[in-house]
């Protein structure tokens, strides 16, 4: 919300306060602001230094400082023809000490050329010799300094302003042409500079989308009054202009068929108005606060809404009585404003011109014709304000702001109106909404106001009362507060107070909607006290509650020692998107059914992913060709669906694996690609890690993602937990990984977790060991694993180390042979093992492994 | 004799004197001290001599043989540590080339950051707390006091989840830990209902919101909210627990203010703005001149989240914070993109 702060002082004395001082007061109560654009006002030291200044400076700042002594109000006395050029004209101008000619090519005074001396003069903003503006005919804001330039013939040193050229709009078609008791020669700054301030309004704020509601604000966080209250507003008997005429009682009538959605209903008639222009102060409000000015009587509406909060509805009145007159043949019927909600279907034809259909939560406002307007939105065409309206019935209501709020999603009509009924206006204001509506149209239009107001009001809300103690301060606070110092603090937001037997008696004042009652009441009025006390008063203490029961994270902790096993192993982290799409995932794999967002921000993340490795995958494509070397995990869950219900959110593992085994560097040309040991190498060291015991590690050619021949399945205890392998060539075609293998893992881990760790470990024997190499051939199907399972079994706790260090294949030991070369160490627990002792367990493992496996010693 | 062996003596050290090298010092002993030496040959040709002159001239020859076997020890080590200091010289690298790489692995940066963050909460005695990705509508807002359809729900734009028949309870992604406050207050409660213990947590997690990516804003985030309910839990606790975290967090001489806020499961609400640790608050791009980063949100749980978590709010109270790991990160490591975090781009990741 964009608010002037000449509009603030209507309403309270910032005397003393630079406007940067008010900005941050109001952000530390809640309301933040979030730019300054000084339109006339002097600028802080950085910002007048130009944008790109750097140092402190609290605020968003923009716009531009009006020197007092170069732009001043003049008034054109003439306006002469330019010797040579047709469309300029020279101003006979007046600027409070002295005489000067002005060239202009305005063309909102052309046509007073050569009328002679004006018979009134015209007041504008003068800019003299050297004053800074922005330049009117650049692009966007381009600062410059007016300098005497000859034009045509004719020398030129000094303007009248346009609105951009003094950065209150964008609007460069003519001058300003100030309203007639702007007096000649005062500083135009002293007149009408000005600062807006940006202000974002929190939702629980919604009492504060006005003037008068900051400027209560900042009058209870400063301590000042406020010149007036929202209740000193005007009373139509005595402070406005009115008709001898009918009172507006007897012609109209108000019915409300649904008080949940519409608890008041008040009009306001006025007539005989002139539609013009409304005065330029005013306007140029209206611009500042981001309004376009209309005319008199619709400035009126927006203008009093913008101060008071509350949205005015004018209808044309006439139009009303003629759709009256289309209805009934009755004399002096009444016109009947009915409120109701639509029938599904139902259409209108709002005030943009669009066409709408309708649905039953929405609500309307109608007479005995039919509909006039969609309530607290949008206002229907056919009876809307035009230059010919002489006559206004002026709408001020209360709705549902639940409703409102919905019907303008509906129906994507964010309007002024809807902005702020959608956040919650008190009834109260639509009462003092319609006086002040009244107030201005008179003020501007000339019109008189008919008597009375018709006021239907079957559902006024209740002012919400809270009991306040000394201890409640304390206990939710944590500052001692007597009830005087607490009222105290109330009252400056117009809290009512009363203290009756140690308790403070709060009632909300009639424009508050977000006090509730009992403990709730009670935390929205401990907010008040804290901030009108000043949340940086408020000390600083340590808890001295007690401490509670330790309760421990048991798979928070395991995942992160997991993570840091991974890292150590030189794995690299990586954390992606819950959401993917069906597409993305069946490149690696494939499920029916996934968990589906019914609102997707883009065609790529339109599910909860099921595979985590995909993921994966999708991150190593996408940085294949910025490194040589890949070792990737992602720590996470995979959502699974369950119909209608929350899904499973289980936890995985994925890893995935290419490219060099060893950096490679200046004087290291090349490096072995990773294959599949180097990926269960690491496995097996992240499983001791865990001190997960009894792996096993199985071929398997059932996982379609992974090659039949280079894939095995991890077992845990006998459980499958997971399984890795070589990325499967088919699969590996649907990506842009480059050439060297593809290692691919993924574990449950809500399965792995679950395994008991065994935690002991092995003592170091102190009997010195006896260290021999063994080397057997075996057919190629025999497995690595049976071979040292045999050894270890057969050497039992005599052979404490088994280590394959060499596998051979060739022409010396024969086709479809291998020769697995092992280093033993033998060791006795509590001696020294002779070479005797060491050489018989040794052939004893050859025998067996002759006659289990079929081997034969190479020597 | 004697003039033989002062002769040896002379010849012997006079040539041992330009050695230079180990392999002329060894040539140098068997000339001058091997089996064959004219030294040996005296000492050999000592039986030749008569009673009284063997004596003498084998202590003479004694006395040579000690001599030059110092001198040649002593030539020894000189030699030693000329060559030791020629190839000291010699062996010079040229140590500004690089060094040879090796593939390491990293945590994710936001990993790293929710560390230091749980890290820091640990040691001020909250404990974590993780719950659920996808959430109802219940817990997400409806316990947190966001009653349907209210304004404070345009605040989280919500990914929603397809699914039917679940009138006003619909499922979701969730916009925030919070739901874990009320996961947390119920699973505590229960442990004794007619006096709830006290609850220090922190709650960690990935979030969501239906926000374009650009960047400054993404759709997934974490968030770290921390909670402590129990007896005369005070707003001026919360300050203070604050204001230990921001010390430990962001220096002993992180200056903060608390501007008041608005969030519906929290009243009174604030934010916390800490004064630019990057600039001191001097004014500099990353806090956009104004001398102050916008860190976290937090309040005193309203009296509903506590009803609804299970502790009566006329005996409870408690206060809750919340703040984003990346926001963080981006801040302290200028990281302008926060696109960067879910793109892991290995030449983003390898820099943390």
């Amino acid at each position: 919300m964009k608010i002037p702060l000449s509009w603030l002082k209507d309403f309270i004395d910032l005397e003393g306060l630079s406007v940067e001082d008010i900005a941050r007061k109001l952000t530390l109560a809640g309301m933040e602001v979030d730019e300054i654009r000084y339109v006339g006002l002097p600028m802080p030291n950085h910002a007048a230094q130009g944008m790109h200044s750097s140092g402190r400076h609290e605020f968003k700042t923009s716009g531009i400082a009006w020197d007092r002594e170069k732009i001043v109000v003049g008034e054109i006395r003439e306006v002469k023809p330019h010797p040579n050029a047709d469309k300029l004209t020279l101003l006979d101008l007046y600027d409070g000490q002295q005489d000067q000619v002005v060239l202009t090519g305005a063309p909102n005074i052309f046509h007073l050329k050569g009328t002679g001396k004006l018979p009134k003069p015209i007041k504008v903003a003068y800019a003299k010799e050297g004053a800074t503006l922005y330049d009117g005919h650049a692009e966007g804001q381009v600062l410059m300094t007016l300098k005497r330039a000859k034009i045509r013939g004719v020398e030129s040193y000094s303007m009248a302003c346009s609105e951009k050229e003094l950065g209150i709009t964008e609007e460069h078609e003519g001058i300003i042409l100030l309203d007639d008791d702007a007096p000649v020669g005062m500083p135009l700054v002293d007149y009408m500079g000005d600062a807006v301030l940006d202000i974002s309004i929190l939702p629980n704020m919604a009492r504060n989308v006005n003037v008068v509601g900051i400027a209560r604000e900042l009058a209870a966080m400063l301590g000042r009054e406020l010149k007036k209250s929202s209740d000193q507003l005007p009373v139509i008997s005595d402070q406005l202009p009115v008709t001898s005429g009918q009172s507006v009682k007897e012609l109209v009538e108000i019915e409300i068929t649904e008080p949940e959605l519409n608890p008041r209903f008040v009009v306001g008639l006025i007539r005989n108005v002139e539609i013009k222009p409304s005065p330029y102060q005013i306007q140029r409000r209206l611009k500042l606060a981001g309004i376009r000015p209309i005319n008199n009587v619709v400035d009126a509406t927006n203008y009093a809404m913008l101060e008071l909060g509350e949205p005015l509805h004018a209808f044309d009145y006439d139009v009303l009585v003629s759709r009256v007159g289309q209805v009934s043949n009755l004399p002096n019927k009444k016109i009947k404003i009915i409120t109701r909600t639509a029938k599904d279907g139902e259409k209108l034809t709002t005030l943009d011109g669009v066409e709408r259909t309708l649905t039953a939560t929405n609500v309307l406002v109608c007479d005995e014709k039919g509909s006039l307007s969609l309530a607290g939105v949008m206002g229907g065409a056919e009876s809307e304000v035009t230059d010919s309206t002489k006559n206004i019935l002026l709408e001020g209501a209360a709705w549902n702001f639940i409703n409102i709020r919905r019907t303008a999603k509906q129906h994507n009509l964010p309007s002024e109106a809807s902005f702020r009924f959608s956040r919650g206006v008190h009834p109260s204001l639509a009462e003092h909404g319609v006086r002040l509506g009244l107030k201005y149209m008179a003020d501007w239009s000339g019109g008189a106001v008919a008597p009375d107001l018709v006021d239907a009001y079957p559902l006024p809300p209740k002012d919400a009362v809270v009991d306040i103690t000394v201890n409640d301060v304390k206990r939710w606070l944590g500052i001692d507060l007597t009830l005087e110092q607490t009222a105290d603090l109330l009252k400056r937001l117009e809290f009512k107070c009363k203290i009756t037997n140690n308790k403070l008696q709060v009632t909300a004042p009639p424009h508050r909607l977000d006090i509730g009652e009992g403990i709730v009441g009670m935390a929205d009025v401990l907010e008040e006290v804290a901030r009108v006390y000043g949340y940086d008063n408020i000390p600083t203490t340590t808890m001295a509650d007690a401490l509670p029961p330790q309760v421990g994270n048991p798979v928070h902790e395991w995942e992160e020692h997991l993570r840091d096993l991974l890292v150590a192993l030189g794995f690299q982290e990586v954390v992606t998107y819950r959401m993917t799409s069906v597409e993305r995932e069946s490149r690696i794999a494939h499920h029916d059914d996934y968990v589906r967002l019914t609102n997707p921000i883009a065609p790529e993340k339109s599910v909860l992913r099921r595979s985590l490795i995909a993921s994966v995958l999708d991150t190593l494509e996408k940085n294949i060709r910025y490194s040589d070397s890949f070792s990737f995990f992602e720590i996470g869950p995979i959502f699974e669906p369950v119909k209608n219900d929350l899904p499973n959110e289980s936890r995985k593992l994925a890893i995935a694996m290419t490219g060099l085994r060893e950096a490679t560097a200046w004087d290291v040309k090349d490096s072995p690609k990773l294959d599949f040991y180097d990926l269960k190498g690491r496995i097996e060291l992240m499983l001791s890690g865990l001190r997960l015991p009894n792996v096993s590690y199985t071929a398997s050619d059932s996982y379609s993602h992974l090659h039949p021949g280079k894939t095995a399945e991890l077992k845990v205890n006998g459980q499958v937990v997971g399984a890795f392998g070589e990325l499967h060539p088919l699969v590996k075609e649907q990506y842009e990984l480059g050439d060297s293998p593809i290692l691919v893992a993924e574990f449950d881990l809500d399965l792995l977790r679950g395994i008991q760790p065994a935690y002991g470990i092995k003592t170091i024997p102190e009997t010195p060991p006896i260290y021999e190499d063994i080397a057997v051939i075996v057919d190629e199907a025999v497995l690595a694993e049976s071979v040292e399972a045999l050894i270890r079994q057969t050497g039992g706790r005599s052979v404490t180390n088994v280590r394959l260090f060499d596998v051979y294949r060739g022409d010396q030991i024969g086709a479809g042979k291998k020769s697995l070369a092992y280093a033993l160490t033998y060791q006795a627990e509590d001696k020294t093992m002779t070479d005797a002792e060491a050489a018989a367990i040794r052939n004893k493992i050859v025998k067996r492994l002759e006659k289990e496996l079929g081997a034969k010693l190479r020597s | 004799m004697q003039d033989k062996l002062n002769e040896i003596e002379k010849t012997a050290l006079d040539s041992l004197s330009s050695i230079t090298d180990p392999a002329a010092l060894e040539a140098w002993r068997v000339a001058h001290l091997g089996r064959s030496s004219p030294l040996m040959s005296v000492f050999s040709g000592l039986g030749k001599l008569s009673k009284e002159e063997r004596p003498v001239i084998g202590q003479a020859a004694n006395r040579v043989k000690v001599t030059l076997e110092a001198a040649l020890e002593e030539r020894t080590k000189a030699v030693k540590a000329a060559m030791l200091a020629k190839s000291l010289e010699e062996e010079v690298l040229d140590v500004t080339l690089p060094g040879r790489k090796k593939y390491v692995g990293r945590l994710h940066p936001s990993t790293q950051q929710l560390r230091r963050v749980l890290d820091i909460l640990a040691e001020m005695g909250f404990q974590v707390f993780t719950s659920r990705e996808v959430e109802t509508d219940e817990y997400n807002f409806q316990l947190l006091n966001f009653p349907p359809h209210h304004p404070a729900r345009d605040m989280q734009d919500t990914f929603f989840i397809e699914a039917e028949g679940r009138g006003d309870d619909p499922i979701l992604m969730r916009t925030h830990t919070s739901p874990g406050q009320i996961h947390a207050m119920r699973k505590f409660a229960a442990m004794n209902p007619s006096d709830p213990p006290p609850i220090r947590i922190a709650l960690p997690g990935m979030c969501f919101r239906y926000e374009q990516i650009t960047a400054r804003s993404e759709v997934q985030f974490n968030q770290v909210e921390g909670l402590a309910v129990g007896k005369n839990i005070t707003f001026a606790d919360l300050k203070g627990t604050i204001a230990d975290f921001v010390r430990r967090m962001f220096g002993e001489n992180a200056r903060l203010r608390f501007r008041a806020s608005y969030f519906p499961f929290t009243e009174p609400s604030a934010e916390v703005d800490v004064e630019c640790f990057v600039c001191g608050g001097k004014g500099c791009a990353v806090c956009k001149n104004s001398g102050w980063l916008e860190i976290l949100g937090c309040g005193m749980v309203h009296p509903v989240v506590l009803q609804n978590g299970g502790y009566d709010p006329a005996i409870y109270s408690g206060y809750a914070w919340g703040m984003g790991p990346e926001r963080q990160l981006m801040l302290r490591n200028k990281v302008g993109d926060i696109r960067y975090f879910w793109g892991n781009d290995v030449r983003f990741l390898e820099q943390f």
